[in-house]
């Protein structure tokens, strides 16, 4: 499965377009690590713990959409985009999309 | 009065902790900016002809970094007045080029040459919440191109 954010893949002829396909998931870090998270407020620098849970969830929605692409039997997904939003306190949601594709 | 001392103490500790790891931080990025400039970033869409490659991966970076309370106390003041928020600015800077570190990192330990179409996107976290944490996370990806 070849993953990638530009719209076409080097060398490769795209055979068959399979539509849009998409990954998300939603998570929430414990009540210990917002505590940390809000002494580390006053003397700022980087949330370890956030930056963590993100990358987390990011391999999550991308595992989700890459899952959902072999399903409908593409060999690569292209064009691939990011979004990210927080839903509620401590909890973020993030979106990764891209258009499915059969590639030979 | 309490409240008033509490508030300065703070104040003080964000500021004098906040400078020291932002001066830190610094250090080590232009450090590791000039270890990693041999590996190219663009964000450009197409790939020119005689660079193919089929080996392509998608590469990301991210991190959260949070402001610390001198920064938030300068940027309320600020906003009475208007103008440029410098303890912002360094702040989001920082943050962004951090993650390209980061990505570019990741496209290193893969062997890649380069790195195509690179984004960046920026989102708060707890925006909208009172006595929340004010942080931002920044997440730069891109396709990292390994010669075979």
């Amino acid at each position: 499965m070849i993953v990638t954010n530009i719209e076409y893949i080097p060398g490769k002829k795209i055979t068959q377009h399979l539509g849009m396909v998409s990954g998300n998931t939603v998570r929430a870090k414990h009540v210990g690590r917002d505590l940390m998270a809000g002494l580390k407020n006053i003397v700022g620098g980087e949330l370890k713990g956030y930056t963590e849970l993100l990358t987390e969830s990011r391999e999550e929605a991308v595992r989700r959409m890459v899952a959902q692409a072999e399903a409908i039997g593409a060999n690569a997904v292209l064009n691939v985009r990011f979004s990210t939003s927080s839903v509620a306190a401590g909890a973020a949601e993030l979106f990764a999309y891209g258009t499915a594709v059969v590639a030979e | 009065m309490f409240e008033l001392i509490l508030t300065l103490v703070l104040l003080v500790i964000g500021f004098v902790f906040g400078q020291i790891a932002e001066k830190r931080h610094f250090r080590s990025i232009i450090q590791r900016e000039a270890e990693t400039r041999d590996l190219l970033c663009f964000n450009e869409r197409r790939i020119p002809q005689d660079m193919f490659s089929p080996h392509v991966t998608l590469v990301c970076g991210s991190v959260v970094v949070s402001v610390d309370f001198f920064k938030h106390f300068v940027a309320t003041l600020r906003n009475l007045v208007g103008g440029r928020v410098s303890a912002y600015e360094s702040l989001l800077e920082r943050a962004r080029r951090e993650a390209v570190l980061r990505m570019k990192a990741q496209a290193l330990a893969q062997g890649a040459t380069s790195v195509w179409n690179v984004r960046v996107e920026t989102s708060s976290i707890h925006q909208g919440q009172r006595q929340g944490i004010g942080a931002v996370e920044v997440m730069a990806y891109g396709t990292a191109l390994v010669p075979r």
